[in-house]
Parts: structure tokens; sequence; C-alpha cells
């Protein structure tokens, strides 16, 4: 494969790489989060929106787990346990959360959006919470008060219908909706989707001034009471790989994808942003201009780990929809050996760019059998393997390096200056196992 | 339906997981959506285990619901008895699994395996994870111990107990049992099985080879252990050594039951925590206001020591469980107090600042609301995080554990030397908290970091300070200068004073003094 990285101005495969190779489909245990997850980062994102998961102890208990420490900071989400009385139709579920609702706003006044998300109980006994959004938006919504109201959402993060990231997903496509629309001769304008850091939307948000594209929205805002406005005139590029729905729910609006690679590494970062400048007819000696130099920043902070991670076999166990670019860009640019790349769902037409990208050797896998997959691993033996934290510690006592994934949807990792970092986090494991003298 | 942001104790089948966990040869299939598998990462981080819990999941997603989850738990059954070869099988349902009502203990039944099956009934919506681990727990003693198996003849063998309750995810139950083991040894009483924690479902068939039971944990190991009682008519111990008070009382117990000599245990050398507290820098430690929160058996443990061993006035006492209210409220009667079982942790926070203690002794969450009001705090329950998993030996129950536990609620608190010069020296410009700490010496004094008095919960009158009476309250020691600034506030609005000047400020202390 093309383990070379030098300053070629694209990767140019051999063959169609991974684009038309088997996937490897299989059912049975997963070890994954469900969509709830996604709130952990999504409230940090959302300054004015409040995260209400209608569900059981064990949801309010995985929060808590996946937040570790962020629980204490008075976060912007909570749970509403569902009881014995509620399951036996002693309390009217309805009534109950309008209860509930009240006291949460009585806390937090300053709540301009509410998401009310569903668990898999709360799916499981078809609990309408879209109704009981759009009658607590009734009440609450612009009327309330003095014109300032809650506006009340719905959407599902259910470990029955999302796995993880698709969280974020579901809950961004709740928003589409809710987007003003554009007027009918309005202006060409750009849309990022997917939450990225802020300082990374700050970056890109320079960027795209810099490239001349100046109407620039960003879904999700940081307000949501400032959606950006949505029509036939919106072109919009994913920051973010697991947001199949969104997508769908943009094109609904007359939204049009640029396709592109994700904007992970140099290459990754350039195409992205070229996707834009062509849509936007910006010149392409402009465009060399502003993004050459992040462009060589990237390159040489990704040289730094490039001596540790060339040649080295890596596995990626499913998690976020995150593999598949990760893979493209550690085999591109880093020079690593994918052997397993797993994907919770492969949604091909979104990586349509990313998988001719792939060696033609690797094996891409959907869905999961754990055991069976672990087999896998401990027959491969690849040098990383990237994992949940409940497999991680385990499989060090086995003798294998890992790199544990969340890691990836929570740190800033999009972007010519994030990509050193990017590469950092896995060749740090690798680092690490070579120090170490016990 | 019950707004929360924290939970203090999971649900039911994480108690069972945690009992599957502790054991050895047992293999827990759990009939549960994708995504219930995050309780992996409790045991593998912060009880930083070294492998997977046993425990497979079903895993079922939306598309499953409209066929057959039945058999998807039945496949799941199978493979994990030949993949896992358990001795013993459990087999349950999460919340939601018990919602689609498949039937976890006929289904398993239906397959006929080599080794034991337990079913069992959590009821999530009802109870939490303590329930899970004792339910849990029982259920297995119950269907595996062995009537046949009794105790051996008195003569020419040392007196033998099991340990019941410690378990995986439990706050320092590693070392505890060490600590035990130990103590029982210098009595010349032998441990027949420590359970669960190490245990294999065939050392579970020989409980009945004790002479009685010793229940370290009663959130854990009482259902067994009073099932034990009545089934084997085994005699159970359940004074929980956390304290020296306790440890003796339980080392007079344990003595008398086994009719052996307590003297040899209680003369033990390594005991400092009685010395360390009548030495003179303990001084200051006399009255100091402590509020306890916890599990109720550390809670109440810790309230004993509290008063009894260090000096403190207990004056705020509650526990989350509510399945120890009784204990709960029998040892609140105690200490003069009314009991706070809860587990909203919004109430405990209303309770600390209304009892404005000096010290909290609590769980992970109770740390983090002391460090909101600027309170020192130590840790003594579950729940907790990684760093109360530790690597070195740090037991809170027998004497080694008194000595632990003497540190750990001592070291938050200011040493008493230091408190006197602090008082003594606090006009010195050098010493000013505002002239920054000495060893950054050469800096520039940074900003004024204020030791918040945490955004006021409960909103006090807003009586307006004069500056001289704001600049007598900055000579306070910038750590009780929170607690003078409240104190002060809540009495100018209790005597109905216009503004606060210095002598409100002294009027308030004269009020407040001890």
């Amino acid at each position: 494969m093309s383990g070379e990285t030098g300053l070629a101005p694209a990767i140019a495969p051999t063959d169609t790489g991974c684009a038309d190779a088997p996937v490897l489909r299989e059912r049975g245990q997963r070890a994954v989060f469900c969509g709830l997850t996604g709130i952990v980062w999504l409230h940090r994102k959302m300054q004015d929106a409040f995260f209400l998961v209608v569900g059981s102890r064990t949801c309010a208990h995985l929060l808590q787990s996946a937040a570790g420490v962020m629980i204490f900071a008075e976060p912007r989400f909570a749970t509403a346990i569902i009881e014995e009385r509620d399951l036996a139709g002693m309390a009217d579920c309805h009534d109950e959360l309008d209860r509930i609702v009240a006291q949460l706003l009585a806390r937090r006044p300053e709540i301009r959006t509410l998401f009310l998300v569903g668990s898999c109980p709360s799916e499981v006994i078809k609990l309408d919470l879209g109704k009981a959004a759009q009658r607590l938006d009734r009440t609450l919504g612009t009327d309330r008060g003095a014109g300032v109201g809650t506006r009340v959402l719905h959407y599902s993060g259910s470990g029955i219908e999302t796995t993880f990231t698709e969280g974020e997903d579901a809950c961004l496509a709740a928003l589409v909706p809710h987007m003003p629309a554009a007027s009918a001769g309005a202006a060409p304008a750009l849309l990022v989707v997917g939450t990225l850091p802020d300082v990374v939307e700050d970056q890109f948000r320079r960027l795209f001034g810099e490239l001349g594209i100046g109407n620039v929205g960003w879904l999700p805002a940081r307000q949501l009471a400032d959606l950006p406005a949505v029509g036939a005139h919106t072109r919009f590029l994913l920051a973010q790989p697991f947001l199949g729905e969104t997508v769908g729910a943009l094109q609904n609006r007359g939204a049009r994808h640029l396709p592109a690679l994700f904007p992970f590494g140099a290459e990754g970062t350039t195409e992205w942003l070229r996707a834009a400048a062509d849509a936007f007819g910006v010149c392409p000696m402009q465009f060399n201009r502003v993004a050459a130099p992040g462009r060589e920043r990237a390159k040489r902070a990704i040289a730094h780990s490039q001596d540790r991670l060339r040649g080295k076999r890596i596995t990626f166990l499913p998690d976020s929809q995150l593999e598949v670019p990760l893979a493209r860009f550690l085999a591109t640019e880093l020079g690593m050996v994918p052997v397993e790349v797993g994907t919770p769902y492969l949604h091909r037409e979104l990586m349509a760019r990313e998988l001719p990208l792939l060696p033609s050797a690797t094996r891409i896998s959907e869905g999961q059998h754990l055991d069976r997959q672990l087999d896998r691993v401990r027959a491969d033996r690849p040098d990383l393997t990237v994992c949940g934290l409940g497999l991680a510690n385990p499989l060090e006592a086995e003798g294998l390096s890992t790199k544990w994934a969340i890691e990836l949807v929570f740190s800033p990792i999009h972007g010519f200056d994030q990509a050193g970092d990017l590469a950092d986090l896995f060749a740090r494991p690798l680092r690490r196992r070579d120090v170490l003298r016990v | 339906m019950q707004l929360a942001v924290w939970t203090y104790e999971g649900p039911p089948h994480v108690g069972a997981m945690r009992v599957a966990t502790a054991m050895d040869g047992v293999h827990y299939v759990l009939h549960a959506p994708q995504g219930d598998t995050y309780a992996d990462l409790l045991f593998t981080m912060i009880e930083r285990r070294d492998r997977r819990p046993p425990v497979t999941y079903t895993t079922f997603q939306a598309r499953d619901l409209g066929k057959d989850t039945a058999a998807l738990l039945q496949d799941a059954i199978r493979e994990a008895a030949v993949r896992f070869a358990p001795q013993a099988l459990l087999v349950g349902a999460s919340c939601t699994a018990e919602l689609i009502q498949d039937d976890p203990a006929g289904l398993a039944e239906a397959l006929d395996l080599p080794c034991p099956v337990i079913p069992l009934e959590l009821p999530s919506y009802q109870r939490k994870e303590n329930w899970g681990a004792a339910e849990t727990f029982y259920r297995m003693v119950r269907q595996l111990a062995d009537p046949a198996v009794r105790p051996a003849p008195r003569e020419g063998r040392r007196p033998l107990a099991n340990l019941l309750g410690p378990c995986a995810l439990g706050f320092r139950h590693r070392d505890d049992v060490v600590e035990v083991v130990k103590l029982l040894d210098s009595m010349g009483i032998g441990v027949n099985c420590v359970a669960p924690l190490g245990a294999a479902p065939a050392d579970l068939r020989t409980l009945g080879r004790a002479d009685f039971n010793v229940v370290l944990y009663p959130e854990i190991g009482m259902e067994a252990a009073r099932w034990l009682a009545r089934t084997f008519g085994q005699p159970m111990i359940d004074v929980v050594p956390i304290g020296m008070g306790a440890t003796r009382d339980f080392i007079q117990a344990v003595a008398a039951l086994a009719g052996v000599d307590p003297a040899p245990a209680l003369a033990n050398p390594t005991t400092r925590l009685p010395w360390w507290s009548r030495s003179v820098d303990s001084t200051y430690l006399t009255g100091k206001r402590v509020f306890i929160f916890g599990d109720a058996t550390h809670a109440i443990a810790a309230a004993r020591i509290a008063r009894d061993e260090l000096g403190f006035t207990v004056c705020g006492l509650g526990c989350y469980n509510r399945e120890f209210a009784r204990e709960m409220r029998a040892a609140a009667a105690d200490h003069g107090l009314d009991p706070l079982i809860t587990d909203d942790h919004l109430a405990v926070e209303a309770a600390i600042h209304a009892a404005a203690p000096e010290l909290v002794l609590g769980t992970q969450m109770e740390r983090h609301i002391a460090k909101r009001m600027g309170l020192p705090c130590a840790v003594i329950s579950a729940p907790v995080h990684v760093q109360d998993f530790p690597a070195r030996h740090s037991p809170q129950m027998g004497f080694e554990g008194a000595n632990v536990i003497f540190d750990t609620w001592v070291h938050p608190l200011v040493m008493g030397l230091e408190e006197h010069l602090l008082a003594m020296f606090r006009d010195d410009f050098e010493f000013s908290d505002a002239a920054g700490p000495s060893h950054l010496h050469a800096q520039p004094a940074p900003a004024q970091v204020a030791v918040a008095p945490a955004p006021t919960i409960v909103a006090q009158a807003d009586i307006p300070w004069t500056s001289d009476a704001e600049r007598e309250l900055r000579k306070v020691p910038f750590f009780v200068r929170g607690k003078a600034r409240t104190n002060t506030e809540r009495y100018a609005a209790l005597e109905g004073r216009v503004q606060i000047d210095i002598a409100t400020l002294y009027d308030a202390k004269a009020h407040y003094a001890r």
C-alpha cells in the first residue's frame, strides 16, 4: 500500500482499496454504548439546552459512569426514573413527566431547549415522548412569560435503536425541522454538521473566512436559540461520519451534501476544505494559499509519531463509526497496517471517499459477535487494538496494547492543528509500552 | 417518576454482576439491550480488574423485538455454557428485558445444561444495587450450599468461620478481608470460606462446615447469613469491626461464640489510633462538627469513631439505603440526631448546608458537595471513584483499619499547630492569603482566589456589609472565612439588623461560639 506520506497533493491508491471489499457482518453480543452517551458531549456544546432522559435507574447509572467527574459540575442533563407506579398505571406517565419538567425548569429557568430523550424502557412501554414534547412545547414554548419560552423536542437515544454516536445523529435530526427556512433567493451558504469542540470550530471558522466563505452555519449551534437557516441554497459538509439520519433530514429540506473525506489528518482536512472551496468557487491559488500553512503544520506534527507507528498493525473494534476514517488516516498518513476495521454500522454512501483508500487486505466488519471478534484479535495479535473501556484492561493483561476508543470522541481530533495530537493518541500506548521497565 | 442526576446505587442487576465478578467459576447471562454493557467498565476501570467480568449480554436491538428475543437469550445461554464451562450459571433480566417478559428461568431450564442454573428475579423498578447483590448471593447460597455438610467434631481442631459479604466493587473489601482473617487467626480461629469474593460454587457447597458466620457487610451478606442461621443453625456475628471500639466488641463476641480467649487479639501492638488521638496535637479535634453520610454500615461505624474515638461532634448522620433505615434510626437517636435517609443528593446537599459542619465524611458525591462548599472531606463509603481502590493496603476494618481511618480523616483538616499559627499571624503581610503560596515566593502574588463560600444555596437576607466589617472579615483565616460570612449574615437576619458592622461580626461570633 502507499505507506509513503510525502508531500503528494492527494492520496492515489494503486487499486480500489476496500471500495468493493466484502464486509464481515456479525450478530451477537455487542460491547458498545447506547445513544444516551451522546448527551455527555452534546450538552457541553449546546449551552442553552437540557437533556432529560426518560428511563430507568440503569440509564441514570450509565450517564453517571460515562460522564465520570463531569457529573459533578451541575450538568445540564438528568434522568426521570420510571418507577413501579408508572408501570402499573397507578401514575399517568404524562402527568408525571409534566410534574418533573416543571420541577426541572424551576431549578434551571435559563434553559431554552429541553430534549426529552427516549430510552429502552420508554420505547418498550411505548411512552409517546413525541406527543409529550409537543404538548409541553405548547405550554412552555414561545408564549411562556415575557415572550421567552423553552422549546421542547424529542429524540431517542435508546440502546435498542442507537449505538453510541448515533445518539448525536438522532438529536441533530430532531433539530433539522426547527431550523428556520432560508428565503428562496438567498445566497449560497455553507453548513457544517456534527459536534466539534469549540476550539476546532473556531479554527475552521477562521479558515472558511480566509477562503472567502463568510456565510457559515454550524449544526449544532452553541446556542440552540440561534439555529442556522436551511434551504435549497445550503451546501453542507459532514464533520462527523455517524450522521446518516441528519443527512436525510437536511436533504429533505433541499440542502446538498458535499462529499469529502472526513477532516482527519493533513490530507483529510485538505480534501474536506477543498470540497467547500470548490462548491463556493474559491480559486485554486487562493485555496492553496489558505490551506498550505495548516497542511504543512499538520504534516510536521504527524511526523513526530511516524517512526513509532509505521508498519504497526492495528485493529479497531466497533464503537463510534469513526473507525473507517481513522483507519484511513493512520494507513495513508502514518503507514499503519489496518488488520480489522470494525464499525457498528457501515454507511457506504458516507464512506464512499474513505473506503477506496483503505488497503485492500483490510478486513472490514460490521456489527459484532464479541467473543468471536476477540478470538480474531488473539489470533491476529495486532500491535494496537482500539476498543472500549470494558475490554482495554483485560486485553492489556493478555499482553495486547490498546487505545481506548472513547477518547477519540471526547478529544479535539479534527483539522490541521489537531492532526499531531490525533496521531499521538495512537502512538502513546506504544511509547508507554516501550518505556516501562516493570 | 423521580428526577435524578446522581444515583448512589446502580440498578439491581449491577449488584448481581458484582457477585458474579467477585466469584470464580460463575457466569452470568444477562438479558439486556445493547448499551447495558457499560457496566463492565466499572470493574475493568474503577476496580482495575485484569479480565472481563464473567457476564454475557444478549444485547437485543429494536429489530429483535418483533421476532424472538427468547431464542436470542437461549442462544446466548447455550454459547456461554460451552465457551466458559462455568460451575454455576446465573440468568436474569435487566430493566428493559423485565418489561418484555421473556422467562429467563424457564428458558434456561429447557436447555438442560450440565451445570446448576440459578435464575434471578431482580425487580429493577423497585430495588437497587445492594439489594441485587444480597439477593443474588442469597439465591446462590440457597441453591448451592449442601445441607449434608456439617461441622466436624470440635475435638482437636480450630473453630471455623465463614466471612460473608465481601464483593467486587466493594469499598476496601479486598483489604478488610485480609485484616479480619488476621484477627481471627490471632484468636486461633480458621476461615472456612470467604464469599462471594474469591469463592467458587464448589466452596459455597461446603459453607455448612463452619461453626459460625461472620457478616462483614450486612448490605450484601445478611440475607444469606439469616438463611444459614435458619436452615443450618449456624450462629452469626453481625458486629462490624470498623473502629477501635467496634473491633474490640467484635473480638469479644467472636471469642464468646467460639469459646476462645480474646486476650491475644485485644493486645494488638500495631494499634496506634488511641495514642494518636490522645496526643496533644489532636486536642484541636475536640468538638469539630462532622457530617456523616454513606451506606448505613459505614456511616453508623463512622459516627461511633467520630464521637468516641476522635472526640468530634456528629452534627448530621444518614444513609442512602432504605433497607437499613431501622439500624440508621437507632444510631441517629444514640447521637441525638434526626437521621437523614434519602437517595436524593440535593437533600443531602441541603442538609450539609444547614448543619454547617467543619468536616464531611461521605461518598464520592459528598466529596464534591464539600468541595463546592469549601469544606474538608474524607470518603468512608461507596460509591467511590478509582482513587478509592488504592494499590496500597488500606483496610477500614480491624486495628490497622483504625490506623488508616485516623490518618484519612485528620489529613483534610488543617493540623492543630498550623491552625494556631495561621490565626496568630493572620495579619502578617507575608502570611496573608493574598501573598500567594510561599514556595512561589519569587512570583508575583496571583489574583486573589476567593475560597468561595460556594454559590450560597439558602439565600441569606440581603443585608449590606460596612467596609470596616468587610475588612475585618478578611482577617479571618481563609479556610473559615466562608463560614464566618454565612454565620454573620444568618445572625444579622435573625436579629433584624439593617447592616453588618464590626460589632455584628463579633456578636455573631459570640452567638455561634461553642
